[in-house]
């Protein structure tokens, strides 16, 4: 088949030319947008380190540690392993519908005795790692054949309906948007999207009947938030005050009064990006959004670059995923969706949300590191 | 590779389109941004402001009581209390704490119990108030233990406080916690720990007490916990009330009558209708109140035979009996039933119909005319001219004296007492009038009813050359502290023969001055001070016809609620009035034994202090009104109120 330059194209690197491969401007990228958080949890703290932003600091250090590591890991391990990852997570997954921990309401957590485990979270990275598998594999004639959709159509749905179940109806979506991405970029006839989408639209109220009464609420909630002003709609409006309130120029690092006062909830949390925009107005929310565009922009230029079709497939999807929590997160707290409890990607407070998009930007640095690297339908290159 | 360059194609324009549907939703981030932070920041910060700042009320200082000389009657005390805030107790827990800090202030099971309940009820931060009304030593061994009693922290507030406690309990009365019933609406209402006047001149004068609110404009957050002051606008102290009473003559008048079981005394100026002193023994400590009463102290108030509650000088009601007999007289002469030299036989007794009326002497006392028959208080000559001129006349009189009507005293909780007409009986018992009740009423027994401030008003009326003047408690309300002499207040003629006023006059102090005098006992012998008066015994029981063969029962062999009441009212000077005083000492025995020398003290100690003063105030506090204190009347010595009081005794 393809001629084989080992120069460009080695059974493995080594460790040193590894580390001279990764892309050490991406990372700073990160690590700038990390410290925006870092500063968003010392103000939320009232000006203290404690007790946000110094264990953010530490977990953001484990984070780079573990993206690291797993950028090293060569690509085709990681495609070898892919479905074995994915149907891992899959029975983690089912182990907590029976032995998860209940947390605000939906069973998400396993608890391993000293550590808290979200397979949802992980199962982020595991569907993109099996989606990009099995499109990997797949010719681009087959994709445009229906009979072979079936098989990552039934990836994507058997963990939505398992998180769904949780019932986490935010990470459901966000697994069903980033497989229909990936369908998209593998080359999914466009048609077939529009076809669902109607479907989709169409099925809605059906699908009405099957959400929990909070979800429920929360839907009616966001659709009118005045009408329980100090119930379910507190949140948004609460939110939506401290926005408008901040201006253009916000009111100054430390001078939040919304955020400060309490009157914004989980300001460390979920609504973190609105104690940033009232201290910092829009030009401090644009900033945030441009270092974001960045990010993504070089997410895709990573994928786009990469010569194997499962890279580039990991690549778009793990930046899909990266987007979603971006755009859900700050439609969520300007109002746009409902409030459906995604974290604000490297900034809101909290490890797993962390560790699963530094692993996925791992994944993504291990596409940069193998770009040029020949990979086969089942794993390693000599085996094509 | 074909295939796979085809696919990297593919991808490429995939993404591009991935890349452009993104770009779209972040420019409607950013369009949402631009909405939220420039097109609606206004309105976001106007609700941003209402969001964190609150205004809270802050409670004026409830205004003073003076007395007519400026000294403080009613202030406001520093009110060092002991909070908890239950958050700050750390390891120690809400328990803990009480624990430690029983050792050092000792709370009941029961007042544990409520402050356990007010901290479950309430915030954490929220202070919940431990005890009141601390101690200085207990403060000081707070303040010293405060390291090792987390939480816990000592509070400044302002309580009610009345210096001069149970001798002017009734007529000032108390505060209290707002009721549901007092609210309004009003704001100040709602503060907690504010208080309202629940009786006396603190009710009366309420509202000029209260003041108005100030407030703070607060920043707080959302759970309403203050974190600072943006703004603040001081409220306006209540106004300061200045009353008639002078507090010396007040305590004289309450040590004096403490001797007694159940007493009362009204003080008052003939001319202005000033109550200089009202007292009603025994009284309670307003004070005790305001700290709260437990149930044994409650119970032994309410269970007290003499009512130490109730304000016995406007609300207890008693027959005249003797006292009244002024007024029968002065009837008699203005109808010319019968003429000042006009005399009546007096044989111990009076046959009417098949009843007979006993005079007090048994022997008769002769020959009498008005004035010795005032004097003697001859009870046939009584009977005779009551028959003559009727009842009806008779009530008319006294109306016009002021009996029978409240007399429209500034204090909530006056009686309006009896004063008999036939039409009353018709209409009240459905009975007609019986002749013998005239009788009957002409010594002031029988229907007769009257309080004692009713009794002063009376004599002031009776003395005070025929105007019908009106008692009152409040000299000013002032909001600067300054408080200017009144002008002289001109009440109507009431419109008798001045000459019978003088023979009525004349009689009362020959009942003092003469020997035959019933109060020639009382006499005071400074001719200064000298005064007139009239003694009143009044039965309580009836006196069967075999007791009175066998002789009636003196009142010490009696048990006590069945003795004699004994009254007197009086004025002096004899020759130029200027105070008139009135005395009920319930079951004390004899008018002219047990009334007659404490209205002989309460007169000359009230003109010694010279009471009746008017000064004017120029500034509030306590130092100045000292300095103001009353010099004696003639200037020849200085009548503090203990020692004027000994003086007088002395002398009598």
């Amino acid at each position: 088949m393809a001629v084989r330059d080992d120069a460009l194209n080695p059974p493995s690197f080594t460790l040193r030319q590894k580390l001279w491969q990764m892309h050490w401007l991406f990372i700073l990228l990160l690590a700038a947008t990390a410290s925006v958080g870092f500063a968003m949890l010392y103000s939320a703290a009232g000006g203290n380190l404690d007790p946000w932003a110094s264990r953010q600091i530490v977990r953001f250090g484990v984070g780079m540690a573990v993206m690291i590591t797993v950028a090293l890991i060569d690509i085709r391990l990681w495609l070898k392993y892919a479905y074995v990852f994915y149907l891992g997570t899959v029975a983690l997954l089912v182990a907590v519908e029976f032995m998860g921990v209940e947390g605000k309401g939906a069973q998400r957590w396993l608890d391993l005795g000293y550590v808290g485990l979200q397979p949802s979270e992980l199962m982020k990275i595991a569907l993109v790692l099996a989606l990009a598998r099995y499109f990997h594999g797949t010719s681009i004639e087959d994709v445009r054949r229906v009979t072979h959709l079936f098989v990552p159509i039934m990836l994507i749905a058997m963990p939505a309906a398992l998180v769904l179940r949780q019932p986490d109806l935010g990470t459901a979506l966000m697994l069903i948007i980033t497989g229909a991405v990936i369908f998209f970029a593998a080359g999914v006839r466009i048609w077939k999207f529009v076809l669902v989408g109607i479907v989709a639209v169409g099925g809605a109220p059906i699908a009405w009947g099957f959400l929990r009464d909070y979800q429920k609420q929360r839907v009616l909630t966001f659709l009118n938030p005045e009408s329980d002003p100090l119930g379910a709609g507190y949140h948004i409006i609460q939110s939506k005050i401290a926005f408008g309130s901040g201006g253009i120029f916000g009111k100054g690092f430390l001078q939040g009064t919304q955020s400060h006062l309490n009157f914004l909830p989980e300001m460390q949390t979920d609504f973190i990006f609105t104690m940033l925009a009232e201290e910092f107005g829009m030009v401090g929310g644009f900033a945030l959004l441009g270092l974001y565009m960045v990010i993504l922009i070089y997410g895709v230029a990573i994928s786009v670059r990469c010569r194997t079709q499962f890279g580039r497939l990991i690549g778009i999807g793990v930046t899909a995923t990266f987007f979603l929590y971006v755009f859900i997160n700050m439609a969520m707290v300007m109002g746009l969706v409902p409030v459906v409890g995604v974290p604000l990607p490297l900034i809101s407070y909290g490890g797993t949300a962390m560790l699963t998009l530094l692993f996925g930007f791992g994944l993504l640095m291990g596409v940069w590191i193998h770009r040029d690297v020949q990979v086969g339908r089942r794993g390693l290159a000599d085996e094509v | 590779m074909h295939g796979d360059q085809e696919r990297q194609k593919l991808f490429a324009r995939r993404t591009v389109m991935l890349v452009g549907g993104k770009l779209a939703l972040v420019s409607m981030l950013a369009g949402r941004m631009y909405y939220l932070q420039v097109v609606k920041a206004e309105q976001y910060k106007m609700l941003a402001d209402e969001n964190r700042i609150s205004l809270r009320l802050l409670a004026p200082p409830r205004g003073r009581i003076i007395d007519r000389f400026g000294v403080p009657l009613a202030d406001n005390k520093q009110n060092y209390r002991v909070m908890l805030v239950s958050e700050d107790t750390r390891g120690l827990g809400v328990d803990g704490a009480l624990d430690l800090l029983d050792e050092i202030v000792p709370m009941s099971p029961g007042e544990r119990r409520r402050v356990l309940k007010e901290v479950r009820r309430n915030r954490s931060f929220v202070p919940v108030t431990l005890r009141e009304n601390l101690e200085w030593e207990e403060v000081a061994r707070i303040e010293v233990n405060a390291p090792d009693l987390p939480g816990v922290m000592i509070d400044e507030g302002q309580s009610r406080f009345y210096p001069y406690g149970k001798n002017l309990a009734h007529v000032l009365g108390y505060v209290s916690a707002v009721s549901e019933r007092e609210k309004t609406g009003d704001r100040l209402l709602e503060l907690p720990g504010f208080r309202t006047g629940k009786s006396g001149i603190e009710k009366i004068h309420d509202l000029s007490l209260r003041g108005s609110g100030g407030s703070s404009e607060v920043e707080v957050n959302a759970y309403g916990r203050v974190i600072r002051e943006l703004n603040r606008r001081e409220g306006l102290p209540g106004a300061e009330v200045r009353m008639t009473i002078d507090v010396g003559l007040q305590q004289a008048a309450t040590k004096r009558l403490a001797q007694e079981v159940s007493a009362s005394a009204v003080v008052m100026d003939v001319h202005s209708g000033d109550v200089l002193a009202m007292v009603s023994h025994p009284s309670f400590d307003p004070n005790d109140f305001n700290r709260g009463l437990d149930v044994d102290d409650w119970n032994k108030l309410i269970s007290n035979p003499a009512a130490p509650l109730s304000n016995k000088a406007i609300a207890g009601r008693y027959s005249p009996g003797s006292c009244f007999k002024m007024l029968v007289a002065l009837t008699a002469l203005e109808r010319g039933v019968i003429s000042p030299t006009g005399k009546v036989f007096c044989e111990g007794f009076m046959e009417f119909g098949d009843t007979k009326f006993h005079c007090w002497r048994r022997g008769g006392h002769g020959l009498m005319d008005v004035v010795d028959a005032i004097a003697q208080s001859c009870d046939v000559y009584f009977y005779e001219i009551a028959r003559r001129v009727g009842i009806d006349r008779i009530a008319e009189m006294a109306v016009r004296f002021g009996l029978g009507d409240p007399t429209g005293l500034d204090l909530p909780g006056e009686k309006p007492g009896l004063m008999p007409t036939k039409a009353w009986k018709r209409e009240a018992r459905d009975q007609s009038w019986h002749q013998g009740e005239t009788l009957l009423a002409g010594i002031g027994q029988g229907y007769v009813l009257v309080t004692p401030l009713q009794l002063a008003v009376m004599t002031a009326r009776l003395v005070n050359g025929g105007f019908a003047v009106s008692p009152q408690l409040t000299k000013s309300v002032s909001t600067t502290g300054v408080h200017t002499v009144p002008e002289r207040h001109e009440f109507p003629q009431i419109g008798v023969n001045s000459r019978n006023l003088a023979i009525i006059r004349e009689a009362m102090v020959k009942v003092v001055n003469t020997p035959h005098g019933t109060a020639h006992r009382s006499a005071i012998d400074d001719p200064r001070y000298s005064m007139g008066g009239k003694t009143g015994t009044v039965q309580v029981r009836r006196i069967t016809k075999a007791e009175r063969e066998q002789g009636v029962l003196k009142n010490e062999d009696l048990p006590w609620k069945e003795r004699d009441h004994a009254l007197f009212v009086g004025f002096a000077p004899a020759d130029n009035p200027r105070y008139a005083v009135s005395v009920v000492v319930e079951h004390g025995g004899g008018g002219s034994s047990v009334a007659a020398p404490i209205a002989h003290d309460l007169l000359l100690a009230a003109q010694r202090r010279g009471s009746a003063r008017d000064v004017p105030i120029r500034q509030s506090g306590g130092a100045q009104a000292a300095a103001d204190r009353p010099q004696g009347a003639g200037g020849d010595e200085a009548a503090a109120t203990d020692s004027g009081v000994r003086a007088l005794i002395n002398e009598g």
